[in-house]
């Protein structure tokens, strides 16, 4: 009978929370501002956590996934040669009309022709104002776009210098989203092009009203929202620096999500009975490179394999990531497609590695290791790892050395190939393997500043990447990406450490958020059970 | 005075010519890449170079700072090399919330200091004086961000008297006319929204007050047991004043001098306390922002909010000079 009534009652709950609800405000308390709310210009995603409110992109990532469906473009066709791309776009579309900009202008091709080619025409509108195009260069979209033609009012062409075949991917992410070329050009005329990045007119599910500049964001639900109404009335993205000061906002109930919790003090947050934590992969992984370039030793595979064994990585995630992370073995996320879990696992096995040191010719060796002075998803707290790495290697005769720098010296000194060995991360942009193979491993991100911080420039590795970013069937890439990943394995250029959980605490009320692979924050489906 | 007044004013002209070579210099000489920090994890070969030549940094060093002068010259700051927004703009959309916040926590700290001050030295060794100067040492050896979150924890979270942290609650929108909350909202007859501004003013203002309050209590009270041990003091208490006269009028005018330039000086440790407490408050003034600029190597904010903060550290040490010949006219201004 008890369990009866504990059923139905479980039952009545669903139906009860099965039911969105319209109405209510939602404070999203996160750890800084935006600088931008021009997607185009920024790569720091407390400036995307806003622009993406506001804007839409020709496909996106379906909501908590890095699954593909379409966005603005209805439904697109890849030419054979994978060199054409044609975008169909969505009709009856409007750009939001605000306070500021008064008209609703209808979305069409001309949008998608003025942000994209804004973002490398030189003879393009507000290609010079606003600043360098930070991301268009950062994904080295310049070397893979050749041209974006209007085919019609609803069609667009982008042609391709090569095949590319994460171009699709890259579609989705914040800096490709898609401005009112009809706003930006009454502003250009009104000679006030600078607000562009101020005062942002999209497509979105969210309509911008007021930033006030390190405090507040004020966005009101978009009514006439193309992808639903959302379920909030308002949305506010609030910054609180400092994350005990968050907490304490959650927990008295002024913020209804917060961002970033420290994971030293998860468990008391979670201790609150209107509190609940919603945990998602994180697309990422933290690491430990060993610079070829600096340090000779690091050019024997025994020694890399040595430093491998001789690091209880299991012993390193449960104590500094404090539970919230898993032991990483290959350098793309287990949540990514074509992850091969039969990449080379280095267990902890100091005997091991003293043996392989010794045929090296390297019982005695000396490095420093470089800790971030920075905590971030994928390493919390990196002088305590390097703390711990000191000790295991101090164990199989291995003397290291702990160095740390500022946050934006470290950054330009490690890409300057500096350092001997340095504990670094990365966080994926558009969900592809080719976004951490390419970019952090392949041969040609070696050169100064390197994003392959470890100086490996392996062939073989370097050509199946190579393959994998032109082909655009998605069996072969993975196969390709699989094969990759062993090589990694075999070589071990980094100690793959782990990949972090993300974890956003939530007050209880607050019903289907979801966390976002790739980083973003949404809250158009977002609703409040009373 | 006059002619003080001009005198005063042209020698501020080396000063801030002094401060601009070493703040430029301090901030190109530190290691660490600009266009490498702003773009962070995410920085290539490409985006580096391309960020670089926005920012002018590939030109020589003495070009960049005769370039930065002579924009100086016609009143143009720069741009931020983060947000590419124009320095003066992002100053004055913050500048408002420091000014707001050091002002209260000022006056917070005279009238608390120096009344606890002038109370120690007339009832000197007694309860309140021992109360009192303990209470200041603390206070000067608290650091400022744990004692926000001491507060923050026992006032806002225990007894939900007070706001956690924000300038004011979602629920109020104040219109922009000087951008002080205090003002801007009894100028538009907002009472509701003065109210919550000023809540949300208070924990601050005690966080960032209390270690100015403890060094004005202690100044006040050694400056006025030395002046009560004067000779005039006692004519004056032999001429039959009352208590109150003798120790404001005859007492404290003459113990003021030293309080004034205490108080002058504090403001730059008001600055740098604003940087702690604007972190732990989310307060959304300069002091964040300037750290911010710090670790981001954005040259043009750090240049141009240092030299704007110079400019008014000066303004406030001269009020202060003119101050004393207000209070000691045996001061003359020559």
């Amino acid at each position: 009978m008890r369990k009866l009534l504990i059923t139905a009652l479980l039952f009545a709950t669903t139906l009860m929370y099965a039911a969105p609800k319209y109405g209510g405000v939602l404070v999203f308390g996160r750890s800084g501002d935006s600088v931008s709310l021009d997607p185009g210009h920024v790569t720091d995603g407390e400036s995307f956590y806003a622009s993406t409110q506001v804007y839409n992109t020709l496909v996106q990532f379906k909501n908590g996934t890095t699954i593909m469906e379409p966005g603005l473009a209805t439904s697109w066709d890849i030419s054979k040669d994978g060199l054409t791309y044609t975008f169909h776009l969505r009709h009856g579309v409007y750009f939001h009309p605000t306070k500021f900009y008064k008209k609703r202008d209808e979305f069409t091709a001309d949008d998608v022709l003025f942000s994209l080619k804004r973002q490398y025409d030189k003879s393009a509108p507000f290609n010079k104002i606003g600043g360098a195009y930070r991301y268009w260069s950062a994904m080295n979209m310049s070397n893979i776009v050749k041209d974006v033609i209007k085919v019609n009012k609803f069609t667009v062409k982008v042609i391709l210098k090569h095949p590319e075949a994460p171009f699709l991917s890259n579609m989705a992410m914040d800096f490709a989203s898609i401005l009112s070329k009809k706003y930006a050009m009454s502003l250009l005329k009104e000679g006030k092009a600078d607000r562009l990045a101020r005062y942002p007119v999209g497509t979105g599910p969210f309509v911008f009203k007021k930033w006030i500049k390190d405090d507040r964001i004020i966005f009101t639900a978009n009514e006439n929202y193309w992808g639903g109404k959302p379920y909030i009335k308002k949305l506010i993205l609030k910054v609180i620096t400092n994350s005990s000061v968050r907490a304490a906002e959650l927990k008295v109930g002024s913020i209804q999500v917060m961002d970033f919790p420290n994971p030293a003090e998860i468990a008391q947050i979670a201790a609150n009975p209107n509190v609940k934590l919603i945990k998602q992969e994180g697309l990422n992984v933290g690491y430990l490179a060993l610079n070829e370039e600096k340090v000779p030793a690091f050019k024997d595979v025994r020694v890399r394999r040595a430093i491998n064994y001789a690091i209880d990585k299991k012993a390193i995630v449960k104590a500094i990531y404090a539970g919230f992370g898993k032991v990483a073995y290959s350098p793309i996320p287990p949540t990514m497609w074509s992850y091969n879990k039969n990449t080379k696992q280095y267990n902890y096995d100091p005997a091991k590695a003293k043996k392989l040191l010794k045929e090296a010719g390297y019982s005695h060796l000396t490095f420093n290791i470089w800790a971030m002075p920075v905590a971030r998803p994928y390493m919390p707290n990196a002088r305590k790892v390097a703390e711990a790495i000191q000790a295991y290697l101090a164990k199989v005769g291995v003397k290291v050395k702990i160095i740390t720098y500022d946050w934006g010296t470290y950054l330009s000194k490690t890409a300057n190939l500096e350092a001997d060995s340095c504990l670094l991360g990365w966080t994926g942009d558009n969900g592809d393997p080719d976004n951490f193979l390419d970019i952090l491993l392949s041969a040609h991100a070696a050169q100064k500043p390197a994003q392959n911080r470890a100086a490996w420039k392996d062939k073989k590795f370097s050509a199946l990447v190579a393959k994998a970013k032109v082909t655009t069937n998605m069996a072969t890439r993975t196969k390709l990406y699989k094969e990759a990943q062993v090589v990694f394995g075999n070589q071990a250029p980094w100690v793959t450490i782990a990949n972090s959980l993300v974890i956003e605490a939530v007050r209880k009320n607050v019903m289907n958020f979801k966390l976002d692979p790739m980083g973003k924050r949404r809250f158009n489906k977002v609703w409040f059970a009373k | 005075m006059f002619s003080y007044i001009l005198k005063r004013l042209l020698w501020t002209i080396p000063s801030l010519f002094g401060i601009t070579i070493l703040v430029f210099s301090m901030v190109h000489l530190a290691p660490g890449d600009p266009a490498i920090a702003i773009l962070g994890d995410k920085a290539n070969k490409q985006s580096v170079m391309e960020l670089r030549a926005q920012l002018g940094l590939n030109k020589p060093l003495y070009v960049q700072y005769y370039i930065y002068m002579k924009n100086i010259a016609h009143g143009d700051f720069g741009r931020s090399a983060n947000s590419n927004e124009k320095v003066m703009s992002e100053f004055k959309d913050r500048f408002p919330a420091t000014a707001e916040l050091a002002i209260v926590a000022m006056i917070f700290a005279i009238i608390l200091g120096m009344g606890a001050g002038i109370l120690s030295a007339i009832k000197r060794y007694s309860i309140f004086d021992y109360a009192g100067m303990v209470t200041a040492l603390a206070g000067v050896s608290m650091p400022v961000f744990w004692l926000g979150l001491v507060l923050i924890y026992f006032f806002s979270v225990k007894l939900g008297w007070l706001p956690v942290s924000g300038r004011l609650g979602y629920e109020f929108d104040i219109e922009h006319i000087t951008g002080f909350y205090l003002i801007d909202s009894l100028l538009t007859d907002n009472i509701p929204a003065f109210w919550d501004a000023l809540k949300h003013l208070i924990l601050p203002a005690i966080a960032l007050g209390t270690i100015p309050m403890a060094i004005i209590a202690r100044m006040t009270r050694s400056s006025m047991i030395e002046v009560m041990k004067e000779e005039y003091i006692k004519t004056a208490r032999a001429k039959g004043c009352s208590r109150f006269q003798v120790i404001f009028i005859h007492g404290l005018r003459n113990a003021m001098m030293p309080i004034i330039t205490i108080i002058g000086l504090m403001l730059g440790s008001l600055f740098a306390g604003a940087v702690l407490t604007e972190t732990t408050f989310s307060w959304p003034g300069i002091g964040k922002w300037l750290v911010q600029a710090v670790y981001q190597r954005d040259f043009p904010v750090i240049q141009s909010t240092t030299l704007i903060i110079a400019v008014i550290f000066i303004i406030v040490n001269f009020v202060v000079d003119l101050l004393y010949a207000f209070i000691n006219p045996k001061i003359r201004l020559s």
